[in-house]
């Protein structure tokens, strides 16, 4: 199984650790945020909006080297657009392993 | 260049400001998480290039970009390639980011828009000024790329048809990719009132009322039992 990665982000701040840093708080500021409103919009079977906040969530799956991850998200969101949850565990296992991932930083 | 970033994940609006800072002739003027805050800023300033997210709630890209008159030169930036051909439509778009953005794949689009001759300066907004200018009694819906102004106090019926609603009103009816939920945040609660988990009506167009449905010009709109209680206590009874 694959693993969340810093590969992107040290390929962006061309070894600027302050940079690094930044993005890292943000993203770890962003994404629980993102993430509950992701589950309370599927709690609450708002499919097409949860679709909304898979798009969002994907950037930083694959900010985190989430490569095959990435791929399944957008199956994902597509199947919620057709109000389909075909995907959903998956997906929901890459969160879990995000959260993680950000809380060793 | 002196250039905006219109983004809605500030995430994204981080890591393309970084890569603006490796580029000496970039000059990241503002960032903005949403298009309106942008409209409001590009009708007193001049840029010379925008880095823009299709995809954000409310106001996508392509919206945005419909407002302009004479957009400046534009690099769209998503997280989803399929809106490459849509974005071909429009002359003022130099490149397609999809993200994650690399440093090579945004200096190569830098390039592209240096190349590009000036065509126009975003002080020349036309819709915007109209969106900023909105008053109490106005609201703007985006239909085929066209932001039209509905006199808010003209609507007597809105009804929710699929991933649409209808808007009537005095003069026309309007159809339009949005939903419920929106537009009645957007609607003043003095005059409007959700009386069904498909309508919403104007209070002061009622013609009469009967039993579970109220009679709304030559409409009969169905009032449900959770919200017959509410209606009731709006009305100016005798």
């Amino acid at each position: 199984m694959e693993k969340p990665n810093l590969s992107y982000i040290e390929s962006m701040s061309g070894g600027d650790k302050a940079f690094e840093q930044k993005l890292i708080d943000i993203i770890q500021k962003e994404f629980p945020e993102e993430k509950q409103i992701y589950f309370d919009n599927i709690s609450a079977e708002n499919y097409k909006e949860a679709a909304e906040n898979v798009h969002k969530l994907k950037h930083k799956i694959s900010i985190l080297g989430l490569v095959k991850s990435y791929e399944l998200a957008a199956t994902y969101e597509n199947n919620l657009i057709d109000m389909n949850l075909k995907g959903k565990e998956d997906f929901e296992s890459t969160l879990q392993l995000m959260t993680i991932f950000l809380k060793t930083l | 260049m002196n250039c905006i970033i219109i983004d809605d994940e500030a995430t994204a609006r981080a890591i393309i400001s970084q890569l603006c800072s490796n580029v000496p002739s970039l000059n990241v003027l503002e960032e903005f998480p949403n298009a309106i805050q942008a409209i409001k800023y590009l009708n007193q300033n001049e840029v010379d290039l925008i880095f823009l997210d299709i995809h954000m709630p409310d106001f996508t890209g392509f919206d945005f970009i419909e407002t302009l008159k004479n957009p400046p030169k534009i690099i769209l930036t998503t997280s989803d390639s399929n809106f490459a051909i849509q974005a071909f439509e429009y002359d003022c778009i130099v490149d397609y980011l999809v993200k994650p953005i690399t440093l090579e794949r945004f200096q190569k689009a830098i390039q592209k828009a240096e190349s590009m001759p000036n065509k126009g300066n975003s002080n020349s907004i036309t819709s915007a000024e109209k969106v900023e200018t909105t008053s109490g009694n106005d609201l703007y819906v985006n239909i085929d790329r066209r932001l039209i102004k509905i006199d808010i106090p003209s609507i007597y019926l809105v009804e929710a048809k699929g991933d649409y609603i209808h808007v009537k009103t005095e003069d026309k009816n309007y159809t339009v990719h949005s939903t419920l939920k929106k537009i009645e945040e957007k609607l003043p609660d003095s005059l409007f009132l959700k009386v069904h988990r498909s309508f919403i009506i104007n209070i002061d167009k009622i013609i009469d009322i009967e039993d579970n449905s109220v009679l709304i010009k030559k409409d009969v709109i169905p009032v449900s039992r959770s919200n017959r209680p509410e209606l009731m206590k709006r009305l100016n009874l005798l």
